[in-house]
């Protein structure tokens, strides 16, 4: 599957094209199939996001899961600072990206 | 130190209220991203994995209290409560929102601080010795000649465009803390015949293609020394390649057309340029040297109570000699076991801001090597500054040993990292972090690059990492017999790299080999010199 993900212009904050908007968590990203450039030019067009790309991903139970680790630190935080991720109470939450 | 005169702060406001409107403007959707990027670069300001990011400059790495306790305020208030101190002396911000940005600055532009120079095509923040001033070995105090050189770099109308970003480093002493000769241009300030010059060297640097700068000019007089520069900077921006991003360094035209040819031109161009009027009168070099007068040092020389071991350790290891009796420079090491090199919370900024105010004179330096020195610490005062130290997590007496890593940011915020480097330095300080065995193991730098830019100096290196995207998987290339200092060289790959895990066994196993082949006083780097790769080889890959 295909994403859609980029940083929002005005917070920085990682986004992720959910089909009708974005999201700061990657489970609700949907798959752009091929669909991606043309939703990229119209959202960036809108400054509803800001240095936008498509990623491969795949699908798992818990939604979707980026290929590369590089997306999945994206999508969850740094490694190192489990506390500032998006599940800081979640421990193992950083085996989801290694 | 340093104070702005009218002049500077009204350059420094003017930056922010500029900014500013480029902000909002963007904000606005006026102008397009693209657009956008070069100016917000031109401001220090990235857009990292998680967020932007915002460099801020601290030329030459000094600093006073009360700019060190505005970076713990910016930490706080605009950012989640720390900063990471950075190779190239300054600080940076991970989760800036560009909505912030103006209203950061210009609370820096109230302490005499902005992100200019840290990022673009320019000449970058100028890099010092953190021991400038306070070093015994020293044949003047460098940092003068850095405020000259930052004031004639900002804004310089004729490099502000150059083919790649430039890199100046000023050293006094015959010991390199800089890194001096990876740089763009390394000056060595030297006495001959007892008149103040320069030797100059150029085109060094690290990167993708690392390289020594050769000497360009054994000794320049103080008297020429910016119309040299000037004259270096010319040939470069004249001849340097705008066609190609990885070929576009200094270092790359000099190795191209040979440092003979590179040193004729800019003799060539000096002859020009030194009509130009371009140095400074004495007048002026004398109302800058005026700012780093020495401090008032009142305390009598005394030796401190090594009664408690654990501050003796410190004493030993984290605390130089200084040229001033009674006096001594104190290295805060911000490498805590397990920790991220360079992290400090604003707390620990504000207890570092606080020791400075009470114990050293008011100032602070950045160390390329991440770490913070107090400069002027009375040995009578020592005792003091390290229970507060400890009190704040800052007592690690672990300076220039192998615990004491060098790393970037790495993959874990940083957008064009290809692997993490923070993981891999905090497992190697873990699986070292029994005293004894590092100091056992006596200096040895290590140093971990998270991509082939090398911001986490891994070339210079006693051992090197670097982190490559192996088919999507982290690997990790080990070097050695790198170092920065004035034995500089540059590090050998040793072969095959390792997965994360793999990549610490093999720095052990390296350390063993070390140990046991060790002659007298050796350190790891030079036993690696004498001995060759072949043993180490043995008995990592077996």
């Amino acid at each position: 599957m295909k994403l859609l993900t980029g940083n929002d212009l005005v917070s920085g904050a990682v986004t992720w094209w959910t089909g009708n908007g974005w999201s700061i968590h990657v489970e609700d990203a949907a798959d752009v199939g091929e669909h991606g450039e043309a939703i990229l030019h119209a959202e960036e067009g809108a400054r509803r996001v800001n240095a936008p790309y498509i990623i491969d991903a795949v699908p798992t139970e818990n939604g979707p899961r980026p290929a590369h680790i590089k997306d999945r630190i994206r999508a969850l935080g740094p490694t190192v600072r489990t506390d500032l991720t998006l599940k800081p109470a979640d421990p193992t939450a950083g085996d989801w990206i290694i | 130190m340093y104070k702005y005169d009218n002049y500077d702060q009204a350059m420094v406001d003017a930056r922010v209220a500029e900014f500013r409107d480029q902000i909002n403007r963007r904000i606005a959707g006026e102008i397009t991203e693209d657009q956008f990027k070069p100016l917000r670069l031109m401001n220090g300001l990235y857009l990292q994995l998680h967020a932007y990011m915002l460099r801020v400059a601290i030329p030459y790495g000094t600093l006073d209290s009360r700019q060190m306790r505005m970076l713990a305020h910016i930490a706080r208030k605009y950012d989640r409560d720390y900063g990471h101190f950075t190779t190239r002396q300054n600080i940076q911000y991970n989760w800036i929102k560009l909505e912030d940005c103006a209203d950061i600055l210009e609370e820096l532009a109230t302490v005499e601080m902005h992100a200019i120079q840290t990022s673009g095509n320019c000449i970058r923040n100028i890099s010092s010795d953190q021991y400038a001033g306070a070093a015994a070995d020293e044949v003047t105090d460098p940092r003068p000649w850095a405020e000259l050189l930052r004031q004639w770099s900002t804004f310089h109308p004729e490099f502000s465009y150059l083919p790649r970003k430039f890199k100046i480093a000023v050293i006094a002493s015959s010991e390199d803390r800089a890194a001096m000769r990876l740089h763009d241009i390394g000056l060595e300030l030297v006495r001959k015949d007892g008149e103040l010059g320069a030797r100059v060297f150029v085109g060094g640097g690290m990167g993708r293609t690392p390289m020594i700068a050769p000497e360009i000019n054994p000794f320049v007089k103080a008297d020429d020394l910016l119309s040299y520069l000037e004259a270096c900077l010319r040939v470069y921006n004249r001849y340097g390649r705008r066609d190609n991003m990885y070929k576009a360094r200094i270092k790359i035209l000099i190795h191209e057309i040979g440092a003979d040819e590179y040193r004729r031109q800019v003799a060539e161009e000096f002859a020009h340029v030194k009509t130009l009027g371009i140095d400074p009168p004495l007048a002026e070099l004398e109302r800058i040297s005026a700012f780093f007068a020495p401090p008032a040092y009142n305390a009598a020389d005394a030796e401190p109570d090594r009664n408690d071991p654990d501050f003796a350790l410190w004493l030993d290891q984290n605390v130089k000699p200084h040229k001033q009796a009674g006096y001594a420079i104190v290295n805060i090491s911000l490498k805590p076991i397990g920790g991220i090199p360079g992290d400090a919370t604003s707390a620990q900024i504000d207890v570092m801001a606080d020791l400075a105010e009470k114990y050293s004179f008011d100032e602070l330096r950045v160390t390329h090597a991440q770490n913070i020195v107090l400069p002027y610490v009375a040995k009578r005062d020592l005792y003091a500054v390290w229970q507060a130290l400890r009190e704040a997590e800052l007592a690690d007496a672990n300076l220039d040993l192998i615990s004491d890593i060098i790393a970037c940011p790495g993959l874990d915020y940083c957008s064009l990292a290809n692997a993490r480097s923070i993981p891999v330095a905090q497992k190697i300080a873990t699986r070292f972090a029994d005293m004894d065995r590092q100091r056992d193991l006596g200096e040895l730098k290590l140093k971990i690059s998270g991509c082939i830019n090398a911001c986490g100096h891994h070339h210079a290196g006693h051992i090197g990492i670097l982190g490559v995207d192996k088919k999507g998987v982290e690997n990790y290339q080990l070097t050695f017999g790198g170092s920065g200092a004035e034995d500089v060289s540059i590090g050998k790959i040793i072969g095959p790299g390792f997965d994360e895990d793999g990549v610490v066994d093999a720095v052990e196993k390296a350390t063993e080999v070390y140990k046991a082949l060790r002659k007298g006083d050796e350190r790891f780097v030079d036993t690696y010199r004498r001995v060759g790769l072949e043993p180490f080889k043995e008995a990592i890959y077996g």
